[in-house]
């Protein structure tokens, strides 16, 4: 067992860790943070996908003894005083999931995308989202979500 | 995954006692290969010691002519170098082509050299870029570095630094990117070198190699005609449920001369 300290959408958390344990698991499982999802465990579909010190990043193939001192931020930190981050509301606006499983990856690989490149190109958006599979291939309402929300988060900036 | 205990090492000495102690464990830095082996329960260390914090390891930049690249340097970062775009804008576009955007936020350039996957991206700049791996211990030059699938001139206890890469007046990159998991079917890289031209392959056969036939050929005329007759050897090809060992040839051959026309339309140094 390892001590970590670690910032999870903002608030610090000290646990208790068994080495081998993975990021993902320890924030379902000890966080209770069950947003983050695990598709594939095989670093595959994105599903499991969080922000580690501002970078996506897939939770299933990361050691939770390797996020000691980090800032995490999972789905569940990205809407604001009750509001949903312009990329969620994007998602809901532009139908962009069926059954939401892949969402949460989807959602927290596309608001670090635009941080790198906020006004996307389609091949862009193609590059950027290599790392999650939806597997009710909805790909074209995503891509317009990507869209749609890095046009609302340029006019608010 | 079996147990473990994990160790985070501070300093390239700690990790080198590390090391020493525990003759079992692992070293852990990007961990984009080393996780999921560990999953599938393919790898059993008694402990990871974890270098990829290390500052050591860390640093890009040009010295005496040459771009050295901090083996802790994630993929991500070379990507993104001015440095690197600068100096050899083609390994920063191999960079940007490995995995995906999450495994490139992750993995290292030293992980992925030290691992040598036959289908790994690096390892074909390295060796068409006659690069020098630099370890805690000596200089190994990239001809001599990899040995075959997943082996290397690494000793035990023997840890990645940096890359020297020769810097060329042009090269380029082009893969067949396998589509679920964006491992080369095959790779090439095509460097023109101040003392002539270097063919690397990667994903194609059982592990990197240079392609001389095409070097001696584009040597002559650097154009992707240069290489219409000539035919990949068939010897080491992998063959596997995604492609047999004649269609890898010539894919190879298709991303060669791929290669030499992005590497003609790209601007010299």
């Amino acid at each position: 067992m390892t001590r970590i300290e670690l910032t999870v959408n903002g608030t610090k958390h000290v646990q208790e860790v068994e080495d081998r344990v993975l990021l993902a698991d320890f924030l379902r499982d000890q966080l209770g943070l069950t947003g983050t999802h695990v598709g594939c465990d095989t670093s595959q579909c994105g599903c499991c996908t969080v922000h580690f010190n501002g970078r996506a990043i897939k939770s299933c193939t990361l050691l939770a003894v390797q996020a000691n001192g980090a800032d995490i931020v999972t789905i569940e930190g990205m809407s604001k005083n009750g509001e949903l981050h312009p990329v969620q509301q994007a998602f809901t606006d532009c139908h962009a999931l069926q059954c939401g499983f892949c969402t949460p990856g989807m959602i927290m690989a596309i608001s670090a995308m635009l941080k790198d490149n906020p006004n996307p190109s389609d091949d862009e958006i193609y590059h950027g989202l290599d790392g999650n599979l939806c597997r009710c291939t909805g790909y074209i309402n995503i891509v317009k979500a990507v869209k749609r929300s890095a046009e609302v988060m340029q006019t608010h900036k | 995954m079996f147990e473990f205990n994990y160790i985070k090492a501070n300093s390239l000495n700690d990790a080198l006692k590390s090391v020493t102690e525990h003759p079992e464990a692992k070293l852990l830095a990007g961990g984009m290969t080393l996780i999921p082996t560990l999953k599938q329960r393919l790898a059993q260390p008694s402990h990871l010691i974890d270098i990829g914090g290390l500052q050591e390891l860390t640093g890009i930049a040009v010295t005496g002519g040459e771009l050295v690249v901090g083996a802790a340097a994630k993929h991500f970062d070379v990507a993104t170098s001015a440095i690197v775009t600068q100096a050899i804008p083609a390994l920063a576009a191999l960079a940007d082509k490995i995995g995906d955007p999450q495994v490139r936020n992750r993995g290292t350039l030293g992980g992925s050299v030290a691992n040598n996957d036959p289908a790994a991206d690096y390892p074909a700049a390295v060796l068409a870029l006659d690069a020098v791996i630099v370890t805690n211990r000596r200089e190994i030059k990239a001809a001599d570095y990899f040995q075959g699938m997943f082996a290397t001139a690494l000793e035990d206890g023997e840890i990645i630094l940096r890359l020297r890469f020769a810097i060329p007046r042009r090269a380029a990159y082009e893969k067949f990117a396998h589509p679920a998991s964006g491992y080369a079917m095959a790779g090439v890289f095509v460097a023109d070198m101040k003392d002539g031209v270097r063919v690397a392959v990667t994903g194609a056969a059982s592990g990197v190699f240079r392609w001389t036939e095409a070097e001696q050929a584009l040597a002559q005329k650097m154009s992707g005609e240069a290489l219409d007759g000539l035919v990949v050897d068939l010897t080491n090809m992998n063959e596997d449920i995604h492609a047999t060992r004649e269609y890898r040839a010539n894919l190879a051959k298709v991303m060669a001369k791929r290669a030499v026309q992005k590497l003609v339309s790209s601007t010299q140094h």
